[in-house]
């Protein structure tokens, strides 16, 4: 390496440069002051064609060569082939997923088989691992994609008429055709729901935060511990817990108030901790600069923590939502069925659209099927605009500090 | 303020200092008591749930003693409560959705922090992210109408050729018979659950191991590929140690959530109250379905008799991630290597 970076910089003197590598090292005094070797070599860059051009460039590292494209291409196309001929004709195995299976079991076979031929075992392991490891990610981003895909194909069915975003299925025969009834009531108990869980848990998770990481103390570890655990508590037990303590003990109705409480036991504790981190990243100078110059506490919490935490603390919440308003066990346990459109959340039962997807799968009816996968689409339609507003705050947020 | 220091007409007679607070500023002490209170009341809330479905355990033992937890059968009519059948089932479930998920979120994991072009990372990290937004009733219904024949095919494959496995026998069924009713006897099975509920995991495991692979220190990586070692090598012996903890926790995370996962798994499984050692045969229950299917025509008794299910899940799951952060924290995450 040392006798090719000399040899290049010599290079422009000596036109030859094979005999100014041989030189090189029979020079008595090898060690020279680099900062003349610096200056001689700027003044004149080797251009292509000149000689001595092809020592300069640095070996590519990461590139791939033929020799790995073609061991890829053949091995796949190799064990698509051998696949083909033998599965579902001389075994007897049938059905798409086992295919594939197959395919991939037989490729990763050939490919080693076939780097074994020319390659050390190191670079056979790396390849096979290289191999298993997309083939893997390609697995979960497939499955993403497909139930993404899959709800939306299956929902176009009942999104296509404009009734089922207007009506409700008050005086809808549960078998009646697409083209009468709709979801419109289900609609209107989410966003009532979630309005009810958003306004209960946003205060108190960003206060629970701020308490955690502004005041601290051995309370606050406490809480913390507690706040932690409890982000993975089962669904089911929020909803049954509000059931027995406000439904059956003080003999709240089942309405989209009561949903809305166990959607918020549930989502106060995951508000909390992203809210959390999202606070602890807050650079102490900041506020060590706000006590500095005289303010509060209280003031260097609101004017300068909050302010500069905003588009995490939106993110957070955001996320937070997301999660709430797809959960289906606490809204089934707390609001209770109907199907007419109810406004008023302190009273009677109210629908939301994760239980109208689920009596659509109870009832067994074709049309109701159909419509529980249109408000599917609908509620995924949410979670992804929710999903994308989340990730354009974050962004601003990253772009602004 | 500053106009009145650099001003012309600043005035001399103003020497009274101003005041100093000592303690507390009002504001502040206002501040403290009220952070303190929402800590305490949110304390209360979620540290109460815990509270509430330990002491329903009480009378519902006290009720059918200890063979609550031996009992299968889940028959309020005839005073058969228990809840051995669910538990089994609920294990089960976990069970296959860890072993399936595990690898595959590793195998994601990696890819997203090691393999990925870094343009597409960010893009990547957010469909994980998606993935563990989507809502459970959506994996569900996904899982029984679009992956479910796929899955039964294969797990038929394996009850016809490794059979001779306890778990993976199907119980009289003849699967070289002319007609095979497949959805008699391989829909609805354990396996099927669990692989619905991979899904649900799979995102949850995956951020945690991808959060530590990405902090494997630049220092120890640079060092092994400067040595000669090929990307599997650092990734074998750089990215892995280091984000053991992670891989752990990771696993230990997406279990919690594998055990407590109620609607996916009510939509799928085909309920049945037995211990059902038969992982690919049809019918099971877990907890949490439990609830969901039984609370609409409890008696107060038997609502009891659900809270202290509830409450064996929930001891379950809060182990489980006790553990789970045990490992998170005393891995070696953040802790880089000085150079």
């Amino acid at each position: 390496m040392s006798s090719t970076l000399s040899g290049s910089a010599e290079s422009p003197a000596a036109p030859g440069s094979s005999s100014s590598l041989q030189t090189v090292p029979s020079q008595p005094q090898p060690v020279e002051p680099p900062a003349e070797q610096a200056q001689a070599a700027q003044p004149q860059p080797i251009r292509p064609g000149q000689a001595g051009y092809g020592l300069k460039r640095p070996r590519a590292v990461t590139a791939w060569t033929a020799d790995d494209w073609l061991a890829l291409v053949g091995s796949l196309a190799g064990a698509l082939g051998l696949v083909w001929v033998s599965y579902d004709r001389l075994l007897p195995f049938s059905g798409p997923v086992g295919f594939f299976i197959c395919w991939y079991a037989v490729f990763l076979l050939i490919y080693a088989a076939v780097s074994a031929m020319a390659h050390p075992r190191q670079i056979v392991v790396d390849r096979v691992a290289a191999a298993v490891v997309h083939g893997g990610a390609a697995i979960v981003f497939a499955a993403v994609l497909t139930t993404v895909v899959y709800t939306f194909i299956r929902g176009w069915a009942a999104d296509h008429h404009l009734n089922f975003w207007t009506q409700t299925m008050a005086s809808t025969d549960p078998t009646a055709p697409l083209n009468q009834g709709g979801m419109v009531h289900a609609m209107i108990g989410t966003l009532w729901e979630i309005a009810i869980a958003v306004v209960v848990s946003l205060p108190l998770g960003v206060g629970t935060a701020v308490f955690i990481t502004e005041v601290s103390g051995r309370f606050a570890r406490i809480v913390r511990t507690v706040v932690e655990a409890m982000t993975a508590m089962p669904d089911i037990l929020a909803g049954l817990f509000i059931y027995t303590v406000l439904i059956v003990r003080l003999g709240v109705q089942q309405s989209g108030f009561a949903a809305g409480v166990a959607l918020s036991v549930m989502m106060l504790p995951i508000i909390a901790r992203s809210a959390e981190v999202q606070l602890r990243v807050v650079p102490g100078g900041l506020r060590e600069a706000s006590l500095a110059l005289g303010a509060s506490r209280w003031r260097t919490v609101w004017r300068v923590v909050l302010p500069t935490a905003k588009s995490g603390l939106a993110t957070a919440l955001i996320l937070g939502i997301a999660r709430g308003i797809g959960e289906t066990a606490p809204v089934l346990i707390a609001s209770g069925e109907s199907n007419y459109l109810n406004l008023n959340p302190f009273h009677e039962p109210m629908n939301s659209l994760p239980l109208f997807i689920y009596q659509g799968i109870q009832s067994g009816l074709n049309e109701m099927i159909l419509r529980a996968w249109g408000a599917a689409s609908v509620l995924l339609a949410l979670i992804l605009i929710l999903f994308v507003t989340a990730r354009l705050l974050a962004r601003s947020g990253t772009g602004r500090s | 303020m500053s106009a009145a220091i650099s001003g012309p007409g600043a005035q001399p007679e103003a020497r009274t200092p101003r005041r100093i607070y000592r303690g507390l500023m009002p504001s502040d002490r206002a501040f403290f008591w009220l952070s303190r209170s929402i800590g305490a009341l949110v304390l209360a809330i979620t540290g109460g749930i815990g509270l509430f479905l330990l002491l329903q355990l009480i009378p519902t033992l006290r009720a059918y003693g200890l063979h609550f937890f031996t009992q299968a059968n889940w028959d309020p009519e005839t005073g058969q409560i228990g809840v051995a059948g669910a538990l089994v089932g609920t294990i089960e479930v976990a069970g296959v959705a860890i072993v399936v998920s595990v690898p595959l979120a590793f195998l994601t994991a990696l890819y997203i922090s090691e393999y990925a072009p870094s343009g597409i990372k960010s893009g990547l990290v957010s469909i994980i992210d998606l993935m563990a937004a989507i809502p459970s009733i959506i994996y569900g219904f996904w899982g029984f109408w679009f992956f479910q024949p796929h899955a039964a095919a294969v797990t038929r494959w394996i009850s016809t050729y490794l059979s001779w496995i306890p778990i993976f026998k199907v119980p009289d069924s003849n699967p070289h018979a002319a007609v095979v009713y497949v959805a008699d006897r391989y829909y609805g099975s354990v396996a099927i659950a669990g692989l619905v509920v991979a899904m649900m995991v799979i995102p949850m495991a995956c951020a945690v191991m991808r959060g530590v692979f990405a902090q494997a220190p630049a220092g120890e990586r640079e060092g092994a590929l400067a040595l000669g070692a090929t990307r599997w090598g650092v990734i074998r012996s750089v990215v892995v140690p280091f984000g053991r903890g992670g891989i752990i926790g990771g696993t230990m995370l997406g279990l919690g959530r594998a055990l407590g996962e109620t609607m996916a798994v009510l939509v799928v499984i085909s309920v049945k109250f037995e211990i059902n050692w038969h992982l690919l045969f049809t019918g099971t229950i877990t907890i949490s379905s439990l609830i969901a299917d039984r609370w609409s025509e409890a008696t107060p008794g038997q609502l009891e008799a659900l809270l202290a299910a509830g409450c064996v899940l929930f001891a379950i799951t809060m182990a489980v991630n006790f553990v789970a952060a045990t490992f998170v924290t005393r891995s070696r995450s953040g802790a880089a290597t000085e150079i």
